[in-house]
């Protein structure tokens, strides 16, 4: 089929155009819950990549002998497979990070992120394409899950990747470490990313 | 019905092969994480040990070698009355044989969910010598308070004799901890857990002690 998206279309198109946060507003729990500093959003971010691109590469594989009916149990299945081999081998590995990520990592199996891939790519398209479109959405979640760590763990404890960047001085705002400052940085840099795109939007026409 | 049977197959064998061929993929991963991870959650109590019973200065000695402690671990199991009981797990620290202090682990409902705490005694159980959070989720900036050591420093050296009390003034008596400002459940929880600790362990403790004491070894 000619208009189906190539390999490196899907890529791209993960990254910012179709960014799963700021675009299409899923998988926003863990988005919320574990954007507090850096170290434990780029862990979310890590597995969520390895959950997507395992799940995708699988779905691609089996598309053939899919059932329409039973296809949503069949991605399930496989997502929660992924992910509790990232639970065990982080409280294997990781400690105090899975420690520390709790709950949220179990979760990755209801994150619409996964299943809205394996829905709209790779029960439809081959390996490569489900793969390429697996790193590209990763990347665009792992670039949103960043974006918001970055302002809160910066605001919230004055430090980046747990390193202190601001003086000692600073006062830490505590409410960029509690949820209402995700919900706050989320807030403001999705209007700044809908501000950006209406204004490139004019320019184009 | 033969044919209904044979359609339900028909439609979801791909299903049953898959969750069979996960379950196997799965059950392979669990053996080769599982024994690592219950290492880290025995080393994790274990690492504890000599800074509960010996105090932050001391424990740097056993880290650095120069100091030899053994911790050895057994279960306490208290008849709570009502044919109920609680089973401690209790590590019993050692220098040459001689006891030097316990550390039970024990755990009970905090504000958001179930708080884990590491409490370290006296070899008599008469005196708290420190005091760990090994798991908490309260709210962070307020109940997740209790895990700093400024804190939880209030409870090491204070005697076991009166329960001890979170206040929300000032604490003035021996036996009362300055809440978490804020967060008074979290600090009750931390105090109940300790009082019901010492009060079900005191005398199991004290027991043991005559009978592990150095004059048998």
């Amino acid at each position: 089929m000619a208009d189906e998206p190539t390999p490196l279309e899907r890529f791209i198109q993960g990254i910012i155009p179709e960014n799963p946060v700021y675009r299409q507003l899923l998988g926003m729990c863990p988005v919320l819950a574990v954007t507090g500093n850096m170290k434990a959003a780029m862990t979310m971010a890590g597995a969520v990549t390895f959950v997507l691109l395992s799940a995708n590469v699988v779905i691609s594989l089996i598309r053939g002998i899919l059932k329409p009916h039973l296809r949503i149990v069949v991605f399930t299945l496989t997502i929660a497979t992924f992910v509790t081999i990232v639970d065990r081998f982080l409280a294997a590995y990781m400690y105090s990070m899975s420690k520390t990520l709790g709950p949220y990592i179990p979760l990755i199996i209801v994150n619409c992120v996964i299943i809205c891939r394996c829905e709209v790519c790779a029960s439809k398209q081959g390996v490569i394409t489900a793969a390429a479109d697996a790193l590209g959405q990763s990347i665009g979640y792992g670039l949103a899950l960043a974006s918001i760590a970055t302002v809160r763990e910066i605001l919230g404890a004055g430090s980046f990747f747990g390193i202190q960047v601001l003086p000692a001085a600073w006062p830490g705002w505590l409410i960029m470490a509690l949820p209402p400052g995700a919900f706050f940085t989320l807030g403001m840099l999705l209007g700044l990313v809908n501000l950006i795109t209406a204004k490139l939007n004019k320019e184009k026409s | 019905m033969e044919g209904k049977k044979s359609n339900f197959f028909v439609q979801a064998w791909l299903v049953l092969v898959l969750a069979m061929l996960y379950g196997a993929a799965l059950a392979g991963v669990h053996m080769q994480f599982s024994p690592k991870i219950e290492e880290n959650k025995i080393n994790e109590t274990r690492q504890k040990v000599p800074e509960l019973v010996l105090g932050e200065a001391q424990a740097k000695a056993v880290a650095a070698g120069t100091l030899k402690l053994n911790a050895d671990q057994s279960m306490i199991t208290v008849d709570q009355g009502n044919g109920r009981t609680i089973a401690y797990s209790v590590f019993r620290a050692s220098e040459d044989g001689q006891t030097k202090g316990w550390v039970a682990k024990a755990s009970a409902q905090g504000y958001a969910d179930k708080v884990e705490l590491l409490i370290g005694m006296s070899p008599k159980a008469d005196k708290i010598t420190g005091l760990f959070i090994l798991d908490q989720k309260e709210t962070p900036g307020l109940g997740a308070r209790i895990v700093e050591p400024s804190w939880r420093g209030q409870f090491i050296g204070k005697s076991t004799a009166h329960p001890f009390q979170a206040v929300k003034h000032k604490a003035d008596k021996p036996y009362e901890i300055d809440a978490v400002t804020g967060a008074t459940i979290s600090s009750k929880t931390v105090c109940g857990i300790v009082n019901k600790t010492v009060a079900d362990l005191k005398q199991p403790l004290a027991e043991r002690l005559s009978g592990a004491g150095p004059a048998q070894q």
